[in-house]
């Protein structure tokens, strides 16, 4: 009896290879005809044994690595990374080492949401959003290129501090960026929440309580679109954010348009960031130190840091023996938590609603197979 | 016919004269298609009249006749040509308004990016041609020749002007119509046989957004036959040029119109169908290399169709005000086309995918009344004895 009740149910097998995934996994979703009934995510297949490869390594190369992490937010996990470091090792950053990290960070978060931006873009089938935020982020990797040489994996923090100094003129270029992203970025929301066919294909799917989120251990954007008030950077700061004043964007639906509200006002916010750590910066003496030595060898002992990363809360756990290589470093993805939710997003909603809930979540393998 | 010279083939002659002459106005088409026939049969002829001096089948060739098969069969492949021109330079429009929409180069192959197309079609014709091993090959292989063909077909079937045309039924708009509903039926059967999930979800979808907009788009069509009292297209021109471009009384019918021949043509926001987010490419998802490169054509004949109607209906055919035919109306046609796709290239641009329940919503709670309201004002005036 259930078999023939089934039969008119079949299960779809979205992924690995498919264009809403951006990247390698599977959402296998069962569906009465457009209805999604079910729905399972299988993540698993870009691992890497990154964690093992980590206890192979000094303190210093798993910079680099924790780069590999995140394509689009490598800044904010090498600096999850040498903070757990630093926790270890006891260290305080001196303070203008601090606010170019929160302003390397910021850079990071404003070009991998606008990542995101594109790919919700191509999600709902509007191309011209996927080009124009791409324009836009162009500047930021171009920030990233003035800072540290490279556009993506930025190996920028270092234990103890960054690893160089700011360029020559990056003030003067990161404002003009911040500034025209500001204005530009208004350009894109004309194209995306004042379009109503953009608005109803958010509006009212996928769902999440804030029991969901307490039970599955959803951080970040999509935490906070359900109502709960809780960013890293304000709640436990690290570096210079307690210097630095900010609103961090809490809406209460709990649906796919807030997620992508929050994330658009964490857009502005970011600028805003960025603009009052250069001043802060300005009143610094540029002959400061940027950096402090640290000790080749980590005192053994347990440390747990954890970051706002642009996609939800991230974590590093840091078991030391005193010897110049990690014993463990385990990672705590966020996306790895948020995509566990896919289930309760998903079901009831339609096939054509999965990619624009999913695109929420902002999938990045890298970090979540690890 | 003496074929003693070189010079002698080339006998140009007006194709009314031909005695087997299928028209009753004159056809340009057929003119070209007869005076090619001219050339090339009468080569043909001179050719065996000079290795078998005084036969009888050179005469042959070039009776009224044969000359009125041949001729008839160049004009279709004239048509078609010209259609696949103006197809190309669609495909080019909406490539290079989109770039520029999009802030991002467009094509560059060839003067202006135009031979983009040619290079995109060498590339898709070097693809292995593969079908899965598990499709119903029967229909996999029919349901794509007819979309393809009913595509292509109806995309000739739009005359250009009140002389190029393939042929002058009482019943041109009616024909046009429902050919062109066809293809979602087609789509729906190849959907089917592939044996993918996916294309069988497109091929629903393409069911169901037929549903939504079929009739108001009939309704629409009703709204123009009430106001000419023919079904006739060259009526319909005529008619809009007597009195005036249908825009103007039925506005709101144009607009619905153009939504519904954007659903029709499966563009951008109303592309169910082949939603490639969540369906991969939907139905055409099994379709690879050559015949995914066909299908595509096929999406722009349709849609060239759609932007015909729309000028047809509305815009006043080949016309123009005030002056009226020009000496040549098919290029006014198809600036007027061009124009009524640059709408929707623009919309391409500007608007995401709607989901399936909207469509369905949009087409029976907006798109619906609006039609009625539309046809009630053509009563309303035909009543009044405006028209």
């Amino acid at each position: 009896m259930t078999e023939k009740m089934n039969a008119d149910k079949m299960w779809v097998t979205m992924g690995p290879q498919h264009p809403f995934s951006h990247g390698l996994w599977t959402l296998r979703v069962k569906v009465d005809g457009e209805i999604v009934v079910d729905a399972e995510p299988e993540v698993g297949y870009l691992h890497r044994g990154w964690e093992k490869e980590c206890e192979q390594r000094t303190y210093a190369k798993i910079i680099p690595m924790a780069d590999r992490l995140c394509y689009s937010a490598s800044m904010t996990w090498s600096h999850l990374y040498c903070k757990a470091a630093e926790e270890a090792l006891d260290i305080e950053v001196p303070e203008r080492a601090q606010y170019m990290r929160v302003i390397a960070d910021e850079i990071c978060r404003i070009q991998s949401h606008l990542m995101w931006l594109a790919a919700v873009g191509t999600d709902l089938g509007n191309l011209t959003v996927f080009l124009w935020a791409l324009r836009e982020r162009e500047f930021f990797l171009d920030l990233n290129v003035r800072l540290c040489g490279q556009r993506l994996t930025t190996n920028y923090p270092r234990i103890g501090g960054v690893r160089s100094d700011m360029p020559y003129y990056f003030e003067r270029d990161c404002m003009r960026a911040v500034e025209h992203f500001e204005k530009t970025l208004w350009e894109i929301i004309g194209l995306t929440d004042e379009s109503s066919i953009f608005v109803s294909r958010m509006k009212g799917i996928g769902y999440i309580t804030r029991k969901d989120v307490a039970n599955l251990g959803i951080t970040g954007p999509a935490m906070r679109g359900c109502g709960v008030d809780y960013d890293v950077r304000r709640d436990d700061p690290y570096d210079a954010y307690d210097q630095l004043t900010f609103e961090v964007p809490v809406l209460k639906e709990g649906d796919t348009y807030s997620r992508y509200m929050v994330r658009i006002e964490e857009l502005f916010q970011s600028c805003e960031l960025i603009r009052q750590a250069m001043k802060k910066l300005e009143s610094i003496p540029k002959t400061a130190p940027y950096r402090v030595k640290v000790p080749r060898c980590v005192p053994a002992g347990t440390t747990c840091a954890k970051i706002e990363d642009p996609r939800g809360e991230s974590i590093m756990y840091l078991v030391s023996d005193g010897s110049e290589r990690p014993y463990r470093l385990k990672v705590r993805s966020p996306v790895f938590v948020n995509v566990s939710a896919s289930k309760n997003m998903v079901v009831g909603n339609r096939i054509a609603d999965i990619p624009a809930i999913m695109a929420m979540i902002d999938m990045c393998l890298g970090e979540t197979d690890r | 016919m003496p074929y003693n010279s070189i010079l002698n083939w080339i006998v140009f002659t007006d194709p009314m004269q031909n005695g087997y002459y299928p028209y009753s106005v004159y056809n340009l088409p057929y003119d070209i298609g007869l005076k090619l026939w001219e050339l090339l049969g009468g080569l043909i002829a001179w050719l065996i009249n000079l290795l078998v001096p005084g036969n009888c089948v050179s005469t042959w060739l070039v009776c009224d006749q044969v000359a009125n098969v041949f001729a008839i069969i160049l004009m279709v492949v004239v048509i078609f040509a010209v259609g696949f021109i103006i197809n190309l330079t669609m495909i080019w429009e909406e490539r290079k308004v989109l770039g520029r929409m999009m802030d991002r180069r467009a094509t560059k192959i060839g003067p202006l990016g135009y031979f983009q197309c040619l290079a995109d079609g060498l590339k898709t014709f070097m693809k292995e041609n593969i079908a899965p091993k598990k499709a119903d090959k029967k229909i996999y292989w029919w349901a794509l020749a007819l979309v393809i063909g009913v595509s292509v077909l109806v995309a000739c079937m739009v005359p250009l002007s009140g002389r190029w045309f393939i042929a002058d039924y009482g019943t041109g708009l009616l024909i046009i119509f429902g050919l062109f509903a066809l293809a979602p039926f087609l789509i729906l059967c190849a959907g089917w046989a592939q044996n993918n999930k996916y294309s069988l979800i497109g091929g629903l979808r393409a069911a169901e957004l037929m549903i939504s907009y079929e009739i108001p788009m009939l309704l629409l069509l009703t709204g123009v036959i009430l106001m000419t009292g023919s079904f006739n297209i060259n009526d319909i021109v005529n008619a809009q040029y007597e009195n005036t471009w249908y825009i103007i009384p039925q506005f709101l019918g144009f607009i619905v119109f153009l939504i519904c021949a954007i659903a029709e043509s499966e563009r951008v926001p109303f592309d169910l169908s082949e939603a490639e987010a969540e369906l991969v490419e939907g139905w055409q998802t099994e379709y690879a290399g050559m015949k995914w490169g066909l299908i595509m054509l096929g999406d722009y004949f349709r849609g060239y169709v759609a932007c015909a109607l729309v000028v047809i209906m509305y815009l006043g055919g080949w016309m123009l005000p005030y002056f009226g035919s020009t000496p040549v109306p098919e290029l006014v046609f198809i600036a007027k086309v061009f124009l009524v796709f640059f709408i929707f290239v623009w919309a391409r641009a500007a608007l995401p995918r709607v989901r399936t329940d909207q469509i369905l919503n949009i087409g029976w709670k907006i798109l619906m009344p609006l039609a009625v309201v539309n046809l009630a004002i053509v009563i309303a005036l035909r009543m009044g004895g405006v028209f």
